[in-house]
């Protein structure tokens, strides 16, 4: 890429030491494609742990048993207990599991640190035969369900795009460091 | 309605097979669910790359998972043929991928969302790298108890998710250039379009570093096991950094933590009090003698010890072997190529004299950093030997113990690591 001196002066004046590993020109402006905000949104759903990309919908426990009795007990078994897969129940309902993890208690939505992991997980990959076939209203009641099966929020509660976020999970705080951070903090390579 | 009605019917149907054969999660050796049996004979999309299953691959299929293993005590130099390369696919079916559709996607926190086709990738600056990738839960404390022979001889089950290629592609941080990262933009999310969508979460500074998007293995294109027709390459870090089948990549301002990474990703350990640690990001230094090893036959006399060193940290600078179990350590040789972050081929000549011994290796890499033994690592982490070994065991990951193997007075050889 050519530099020229009215070019630079103006970047040497603007950097700053975090910047440095970002260049704003193209250099290969023939190649790939813009896209659009449209497309962005027919694919943008992975789902961060503030769910700001939540999209409207509803549900509660009672729809989701349901729903998953429907779709998801052939594998998960009834309730999400002592299924072929993925046992998805630690605790029970008032009475939250708050560890040690160490086994199959993993396996289940009480060891997720943030309440959007399962929504973003059932909703872009199960159930495995037709992922991403269910509708956020579904997938809104499937959570509430299993949240509520693990003891995690009441049968009424509804889980919406406000609510879902504002769950109180029982593990958030069982991760070290409290929030990954990067370049990690200076260890032994065992750590 | 309908759809779902023949998805359960399916899907039913594919779960029977496997509980037919055993009802653990972990069904080693049962019969494939119906779709993976046909992509194992019938390889799935374009053919010309993939071929047919070697039928030393030790392989281990699940209802959600599909495995197979490398066989590291047959392959010879550093370079893994792609066909026996190492394969953790977290569905029990390959997607099935038009290379001409294929579209990989970079939106979020950029100036200028793209997106870009084969043709595109192909198009632009490319690099080829000679660099391990090497499964989490590879050399699992879990794992050395299993006996199945379709998994293979012990060093190919226990330490057999670990394979070294030439991969090629382009660098992410020609193609993050392209796009133009905010300031803001510290992570990205990665997702793959396999059926099980799987994610991870990757730093935007080890993205810069060195990470690549391979389209290319040992001079071919990847294989449909591997990531067909794109994967992620990002040396010298856990396996599911790696993620294949690459479709979309999000900048974002805070690590997701996606469902793969939550649950599988991340280990509780007692010295942490039960606590998890996120991420290990990078492997540690890592070695094992491939030959002789369990299962194997001994002769008295001269026997050339060879194996494998690699560190996620760099190059391999050192490797020791021990043949009185641990006593006493003597350089073995570095052979060929010293790659860093790949595998490093060690050998080191030995005379069996017929009695009893143990024999071990340990890698020592540039960073001076010393390969630990299991005893050592489970000293950090809290557990006992014990520990390991009972049925509820902790599903520890990371792991880069010293793998002793015994050699008894008849010539056979077992896995010591817990004898």
């Amino acid at each position: 890429m050519q530099c020229s001196l009215k070019l630079l002066i103006p970047a040497l004046v603007l950097i700053a030491p975090v910047a440095l590993a970002q260049t704003s020109a193209r250099k290969f402006p023939n190649v790939g494609q813009p896209l659009s905000q449209a497309e962005i949104q027919s694919f943008d759903h992975m789902i961060g742990p503030e769910g700001k990309e939540l999209p409207a919908g509803h549900g509660t426990a009672k729809e989701g048993a349901v729903i998953f009795a429907n779709r998801c007990e052939v594998c998960h078994g009834k309730n999400g207990e002592n299924g072929i897969t993925h046992h998805l129940v630690a605790g029970s309902p008032g009475k939250p599991y708050r560890g040690p993890f160490y086994g199959v208690e993993k396996d289940g939505p009480s060891y997720f640190p943030y309440p959007t992991i399962a929504w973003d997980y059932i909703n872009r990959a199960m159930p495995a035969p037709n992922p991403g076939s269910l509708k956020p209203d579904e997938v809104y009641s499937l959570v509430a369900f299993l949240y509520y099966r693990n003891g995690i929020i009441n049968e009424n509660d509804v889980m919406d795009q406000n609510s879902l976020p504002k769950v109180v999970m029982p593990n958030r705080n069982g991760f070290v460091p409290a929030k990954p951070v990067y370049p990690p903090e200076k260890k032994p390579s065992w750590w | 309605m309908d759809s779902n009605q023949s998805d359960r019917r399916r899907f039913l149907k594919q779960a029977s097979a496997t509980v037919a054969v055993g009802a653990a999660g972990f069904v080693a050796g049962a019969q494939l669910p119906a779709k993976a049996q046909q992509a194992e004979s019938q390889p799935a999309g374009t053919d010309e790359h993939v071929h047919r299953v070697p039928p030393r691959r030790g392989a281990r299929y699940s209802l959600d998972h599909m495995t197979h293993y490398t066989p590291l005590q047959d392959y010879a130099g550093i370079i893994t043929p792609a066909p026996l390369h190492f394969m953790q696919q977290h569905s029990s079916e390959y997607p099935e991928i038009d290379p001409k559709e294929h579209r990989l996607t970079i939106h979020g926190l950029v100036d200028r969302p793209l997106v870009f086709s084969m043709d595109d990738l192909k198009r632009l600056p490319s690099v080829s790298r000679i660099h391990f990738v090497e499964c989490h839960g590879n050399s699992s404390p879990a794992i050395h108890a299993s006996r199945d022979p379709k998994m293979g001889l012990p060093v190919q089950f226990i330490h057999g998710m670990a394979s070294t290629s030439e991969w090629a592609g382009v660098p992410l941080s020609v193609l993050l250039n392209e796009a133009g990262l905010k300031k803001n933009g510290t992570w990205l999310v990665l997702e793959g379009a396999d059926a099980g969508k799987f994610s991870h979460t990757l730093p935007v500074g080890k993205a810069l570093d060195d990470c690549f998007v391979a389209y290319g293995q040992n001079g071919e294109p990847l294989r449909v096991e591997q990531g067909f027709p794109i994967r992620l390459l990002v040396p010298g870090w856990e396996g599911p950094f790696n993620v294949k089948y690459l479709r979309h990549i999000k900048v974002v301002d805070e690590p997701y933590n996606t469902w793969n990474e939550s649950m599988n990703h991340s280990v509780s350990r007692p010295d942490l009090g039960g606590k998890a640690r996120w991420y290990h990001f990078q492997w540690a230094a890592k070695s094992v003698i491939t030959r002789p090893s369990a299962g194997m036959e001994m002769r008295k006399g001269y026997v050339q010890i060879t194996g494998l060193a690699w560190s996620g940290a760099g190059k391999v600078s050192k490797v020791e072997v021990s043949t009185d179990g641990g006593k006493n350590w003597r350089e073995a040789r570095l052979d060929g190529p010293v790659v860093p972050k790949a595998h490093t081929r060690f050998n080191y000549d030995w005379e069996w004299n017929g009695q009893e011994a143990m024999i071990q290796s340990r890698c020592i890499d540039e960073t001076g950093d010393v390969q630990p033994s299991m005893a050592e690592l489970a000293e950090h982490w809290g557990y006992t030997m014990a520990d390991w070994q009972k049925p509820e065991k902790p599903r520890a990951i990371h792991m880069n113990a010293i793998q002793p193997w015994k050699i008894n007075r008849d010539g056979s050889i077992s896995d010591a690591m817990f004898a």
